[in-house]
């Protein structure tokens, strides 16, 4: 069934893509967005019926050299089985969407076919993408992680006339090969330590490579760290984390089902899943992970800081994503991964909802993006704004305190941020930060958009040099809003339901009750409370043994070294591993933690998903307070006193075009980095290779060229076979004279 | 006939150019067409002979299968054989000549010599991947200059002139350097048998020359002969220079054959002789070979990057490529040798069909230069969808034959040298910046040149031509134990073999 699932998209891509010409535009639409509802049905079959032991299904060879092995295969546990959701929901609802949004577009000349290859590139991405949550090995992935680049690449740069669309999606392919490198790195890393590249490999072998020291460039480092950290800069990449982040605002070029599926929710929380699947990595690298929450949590306060006065709908919702993901990065750094995964799963249901709802908006108003061009349209777009609400509602995490209540956002933001706090205060603060800035821009764009007087007549003038617009092909449209077909609004409802209701069902296996969630993600349960109070050692060992057992057919290496040479038999059972705290943390986690609910507690707060739950209960209120707050700033800006946000611009000039300019990373790395590069290419090229390599080797022949150029001068092509027969000439004497020499036998 | 089998492959297409040299006469269109015709029948009967011995030929065998000898003209001998390294460059020249010559079906000019040319150079090509005898080997590497010297020089560009001697200017001194190395061999083994010299020990102990400590002694002395040889046909950098030269002004057929099957030689010739015969030289030399490879990834990428003419721009690429093929082979494990080897093969895939993607708008717009071109996509979707592909493949993305070289290249150097391997890393990084950049300005954007608004699609033909590589490119990035399983043994029993040999405590060989 897994199979199914993989290669339904591949499928319709490959008969969509190739066949359209013969079948029609239309049928090869239906036929990929037909298959991908089937994948999606099936994968929420697996999902709902899965049972948490992890299979493994091998499809083809791969890569084999020496003690490298690897197959095509597929992994499936409860990990692959929520991006299988994730995956293929979104994106069957966006290809239903797509029928709608692409019908017409004035990017394109009457008769131009784009609609399939629209499609195609919809259905590669997907089949990608499921390579990269079904994968067994971390090659793999890292095919999975290079196709969705790939196909990220081809669909930004859909809109191929448009000089920012190709821009945007070279720098989108270049900076995650920035990550990529990173990634790679790591893998070869792995591969050097373990000796293979199998997931349960490297996993069986994690805990010995916590005590291992690896030479890497300049200096030594603990092994499990530093490969922690170098898979963390591929994730870098694909999630647009901080320094990385810079071509996720430009790949809002692309078509908006594009930026829904692909830059919301399934390629960018790649980076997600890969430290979630590394987890029994991650969880021998303490460092490692403190890294990432540092990073995840300054990028989600980055990003909400830029989204604070972006003014394009969907650069707002762009910046966004990024925060959101360092949210989840945030959860992965200390520890709770299901968390990270709960956020991962809410998002991916609000945010998409969110894009598909900027895209109605933008299709409504025939392509404007300017949100100062917007105003007043939830009377004319009712539909689309009631979707946008729960979504705005499902973002800023509104729900009922202390309760387990209220819209998805709530219930896994939160979850983040109790977790981050017995992690780590800096991320607590920021991520706090964060969920007020959230709610600001969020109720900041709902305003903009749909309250307030209509600015679109008002804002003509701007019409034609206005920097976020896309060009109008024929003119003979009405400006009047209009709501868009139900093909576009049957996704959306869809989505508001998992909007509304994901964070409440999945709760508590993701979050709530760690028994439950051990069991949902085939973990042991033995493995957490008092048994594992000895330390961070024993339930490696528990694992260990208990695991020996079922070790899958096959897929141990044929070597003696690697994984098995480290005396460790097997990868820890389930999807993810959950380690205890170790005695310091403990000690310190406990002074965080409200002490009368740890007294009244049933379990004792030794792992990460207990002592979230007995955190004091402003810590629990925070982020509900930030969003209130959020939302009456945006509230009094807006709607109360539009005037305010043009003075405090105006007053704050340079805090303001800091913001609006992204704290100016595109500028500085143009001058750091491309120019550079550029300039160094050229310099190699005319200097190295041409003076001083030229220079010499001519200079070292005698000044030889300058007699081929004379000679050049007047040759004609019969004196060529003079110099061929001069050649053979010199090789028969050569070889004459070393046959005489002594060749002869 | 089987044992004679590599003897019919390799001369069949000489066989056929005596024919047309011979008995072809005038230079009419019937004449052009039957040299044309004769020579792409002879390519390809040459690939379907060159399969049964790739049907016979058993992986599990590491030695010399096929071999043949016999007494030669001066008392040479004649010896040829194919084992797990060599035979799967047999078939990438056989493989790889049909689509050349059909390549050229437009060419006008001297058509009878062109073809004559292209079927000697392939006879010359195969002879360098299965001889096994030194004089053999060297008339083969060095007679194959020739036919290459004249495709450039009468069919080539404008400075064809400059181009044709600058390329064998470089690559002849190198070889003058290998043939005093191979007499020295001579001198030393007392045979020209590659494979009793491949047995023989060269001495290693370090010895003073003329005031220079020479650790490893006359195994490096005869490594740097070969190596001057082989670095150059690489090309390595920095002696690299030529390439570009010779790519810009050969004829299509032409840099499709010297990026696709000339510069294997050089890595063919490091695997065959540096390697195994002087095991204490390769690892004396290693380092210094690993950060030339590392430097020449970095600095050709680079300047891949400046590059306005289209050629240039790819043949930059190229060797960039081959700096990977360099670290995999002196990386001396299993996962970088293999991974040179496969990178070899697809980058002759891949090149070869870059350069041929150039060819596709050079014949119709005769030009090179980047900024003639622009919104190609427009009117040309289908070449769009083949340069789509290859600059992928170029890219190395996985699925494609390009990431499995540079993937397993990157984890063989990984466990000798982790500098290295972090430098030759960002070549993923820039290569995707220069070949995407490249892509962009040529094909997307919107079509505002007025010459070009008439320009077609493929034809049939070109499209044809397309299609092989485009399968070997997926098929071997998807499937790639098709060739892992064939040089997979005898790769494993060079690298073993080359530790062997290699004495145990690093420290003694200093000591010496």
């Amino acid at each position: 069934m897994a199979t199914i699932i993989l290669f339904a998209p591949l499928i319709g891509a490959i008969i969509c893509g190739f066949g359209w010409r013969l079948i029609g535009e239309k049928a090869g639409q239906v036929i990929t967005t037909s298959l991908v509802f089937l994948a999606a049905a099936l994968s929420w079959w697996i999902f709902l019926t899965f049972d948490g032991e992890t299979q493994r299904i091998v499809i083809l060879r791969w890569i084999e050299s020496g003690t490298l092995g690897s197959e095509w295969a597929i992994r499936l546990d409860r990990l692959t089985a929520i991006m299988l959701v994730v995956v293929n929901s979104v994106s069957a609802l966006v290809h239903l969407y797509s029928f709608g949004y692409m019908a017409h577009d004035e990017n394109w000349h009457e008769g131009e076919h784009y609609k399939a290859r629209f499609f195609a590139y919809l259905s590669f991405f997907t089949f990608a993408m499921l390579t990269l949550v079904t994968a067994d090995n971390l090659v793999q992935m890292f095919f999975g992680w290079e196709g969705v680049g790939v196909a990220s690449y081809l669909l930004i740069g859909f809109y191929y006339r448009k000089p920012s669309a190709n821009a945007a999606a070279i720098k989108a392919f270049v900076v995650n090969r920035v990550g990529d490198f990173g990634f790679a790195l790591g893998i070869m890393a792995l591969f050097f330590l373990t000796d293979s590249i199998r997931f349960d490999d490297v996993f069986a072998a994690a805990p010995s490579l916590a005590e291992t020291n690896l030479t890497f460039l300049w200096s030594e480092w603990n092994a499990a760290n530093l490969v922690g950290v170098l898979l963390f800069i591929g994730a870098m990449g694909k999630s647009a984390q901080l320094i990385l982040h810079t071509w996720l605002p430009d790949a809002m070029e692309g078509p908006t089902p594009v930026s829904a599926l692909i830059h919301a929710a399934t390629m960018v929380t790649a980076g997600v899943f890969l430290v979630c699947r590394m987890s029994p990595l991650y969880e021998y690298a303490p460092q490692a992970t403190a890294f990432i929450t540092v990073l995840g949590a300054t990028t989600a306060f980055f990003a909400a800081t830029v989204g604070l006065v972006q003014n394009d709908i969907k650069r707002v919702i762009a910046y966004s994503t990024c925060s959101q993901l360092g949210y989840m990065f945030v959860a992965a750094g200390v520890g709770v991964y299901p968390v990270a995964m709960f956020h991962l799963f809410t998002h991916a249901f609000f945010k998409a909802m969110l894009f598909l709802g900027a895209g109605s908006v933008i299709h409504a108003t025939h392509h404007e993006q300017d949100m100062r061009n917007y105003g007043g349209l939830r009377k004319k777009i009712p539909l689309t704004f009631w979707a946008m609400m729960i979504g705005t509602l499902a973002i800023t995490g509104v729900g009922i305190p202390l309760t387990h209540y209220g819209f998805a956002g709530f219930l896994s933001k939160d979850a983040v941020i109790e977790s981050a706090y017995v992690g780590s205060s800096y991320a607590f603060w920021l991520l706090v930060i964060a969920a007020c800035f959230t709610s600001f821009y969020s109720w900041r764009l709902m305003f903009m958009t749909f309250y307030g007087e209509s600015r679109a007549h008002g804002h003509a003038q701007d019409h034609h040099n206005g920097a976020v617009h896309e060009t109008h092909g024929h003119d003979d449209h009405h400006h009047e809003p209009h709501e868009s077909p139900l093909v576009m609004l049957i996704p959306l409802g869809v989505l508001a339901l998992g909007a509304v209701f994901s964070g409440m069902i999945w709760y508590k296996v993701f979050f709530g009750d760690e028994t439950a969630l051990r069991n949902w993600f085939g973990m042991e349960v033995a493995a957490h409370g008092d048994t594992a109070a000895h330390g961070a050692e024993a339930p490696a060992e528990a694992h260990g043994d208990a695991a020996a057992a079922d070790t899958e057919g096959g897929t141990m290496p044929a070597t003696d070294h690697g994984a098995a040479a480290h005396g460790i038999a097997a990868a820890p059972k389930g999807a993810l591993l959950m380690l205890p705290f170790t005695p310091e943390e403990q000690a310190l986690v406990d002074s965080r933690l409200d002490a009368a609910k740890v007294a009244k507690a049933e379990h004792a707060p030794t792992t990460m998903i207990n002592a979230a739950h007995l955190v004091p209960a402003w810590v629990k209120v925070s982020p509900f307070v930030a969003m209130l707050i959020g939302f009456a700033v945006a509230w009094l800006f807006y709607i109360r006193r539009p005037d305010l946000p043009g003075r405090l611009a105006a007053q704050q000039r340079p805090l303001y075009l800091f913001l609006l300019n992204k704290w100016y990373f595109d500028e500085l790395y143009d001058w750091v980095f491309v120019r550079p590069a550029k300039w160094l290419g050229s310099f190699l090229w005319r200097r190295g290779d041409g003076a001083v390599i030229d220079g010499t080797i001519n200079g070292v022949a005698m000044g030889i060229i300058p007699f081929f150029t004379r000679l050049a001068g007047r040759a004609q092509s019969g004196y060529l076979f003079h110099y061929a027969f001069a050649m053979v000439l010199g090789i028969v004497i050569l070889v004459t004279w070393m046959t005489l020499f002594g060749g002869a036998k | 006939m089987e044992n004679q089998l590599l003897s019919i492959i390799t001369f069949l297409p000489l066989v056929a150019a005596l024919i047309l040299a011979l008995f072809l006469r005038g230079d009419d269109v019937a004449a052009r067409n039957g040299a044309k015709w004769l020579a792409l029948f002879t390519t390809s009967a040459t690939f379907v002979i060159s399969l049964f011995v790739l049907l016979r030929f058993d992986p599990s065998n590491t030695g010399f299968q096929f071999v043949e000898e016999r007494q030669w003209i001066l008392g040479l001998t004649y010896k040829m054989g194919v084992d797990g390294i060599s035979i799967l460059f047999v078939m990438l020249t056989t493989f790889l000549m049909p689509i050349t010559i059909w390549s050229c079906w437009n060419v006008e000019h001297r058509v009878k010599e062109y073809m004559i040319a292209f079927l000697v150079l392939e006879t010359l090509m195969l002879g360098v991947f299965m001889a096994l005898d030194l004089v053999l080997f060297y008339l083969f590497f060095e007679a194959g200059l020739i036919p290459m010297f004249l495709i450039i020089g009468i069919w080539g560009g404008k400075d064809r002139i400059y181009a044709a001697f600058k390329f064998f200017l470089y690559t002849f001194l190198g070889s003058v350097l290998m043939l005093v190395a191979m007499i020295a061999m001579y001198m030393d083994a007392g045979t020209t048998d590659i494979v009793k010299l491949l047995t023989h020990n060269f001495g290693s102990e370090t010895f003073s020359l003329l005031g220079i400590h020479v650790v490893g002694g006359l195994q490096t002395l005869l490594f740097l002969a070969f190596f001057a040889s082989f670095a150059v046909k690489m090309p390595m950098w920095p002696v690299h220079t030529w390439l570009p030269d010779a790519h810009v002004q050969a004829p299509t057929a032409g840099s499709v054959v010297l990026a696709a099957i000339l510069l294997k030689m050089g890595g063919y010739g490091f695997l065959r002789f540096s390697l195994p015969m002087f095991p204490v030289g390769s690892d004396v030399m290693a380092p210094l070979v690993l950060w030339l490879s590392a430097i020449a990834i970095v600095y050709t990428s680079l300047v891949a990057l400046a590059q306005t003419d289209m050629k240039k721009l790819i043949a930059y690429s190229s060797v960039a490529h081959m700096g990977y093929v360099t670290m995999g082979i002196f990386a001396a494990n299993q996962q970088g040798v293999d991974g040179a080897i496969f990178q070899m093969l697809s980058h002759g895939f891949i090149s070869g069909a870059l350069f041929l993607c150039v060819g596709v708008i050079y014949d119709r717009m005769h030009t090179r230069e980047i900024d003639a071109y622009g919104g190609l996509v427009n009117r040309m979707p289908a070449y769009a969808l083949v340069f789509m592909f290859f600059t992928m493949a170029n890219v190395g993305l996985p699925g494609t034959s390009g990431f499995i070289g540079e993937f397993l290249t990157l984890v063989g150097v990984f466990q000798v040298n982790t500098w290295v391997a972090a430098v030759a890393t960002t070549g993923v990084i820039l290569s995707a910046a220069y070949a995407l950049w490249l892509y962009r300005r040529v094909v997307f954007g919107d079509l505002i040149k007025e010459a070009l608004k008439s320009i077609t699609d493929m034809d049939r033909r070109e499209k044809a031509i397309f299609a092989p590589l485009i399968a070997m490119t997926l098929i071997l990035g998807v499937y790639p134990s098709l060739v892992t399983d064939i040089i997979g043994p005898s790769v494993a029993a060079l690298v073993s073999d080359y530790h062997a040999a290699l004495p145990a405590d690093p420290a003694a060989l200093a000591m010496h």
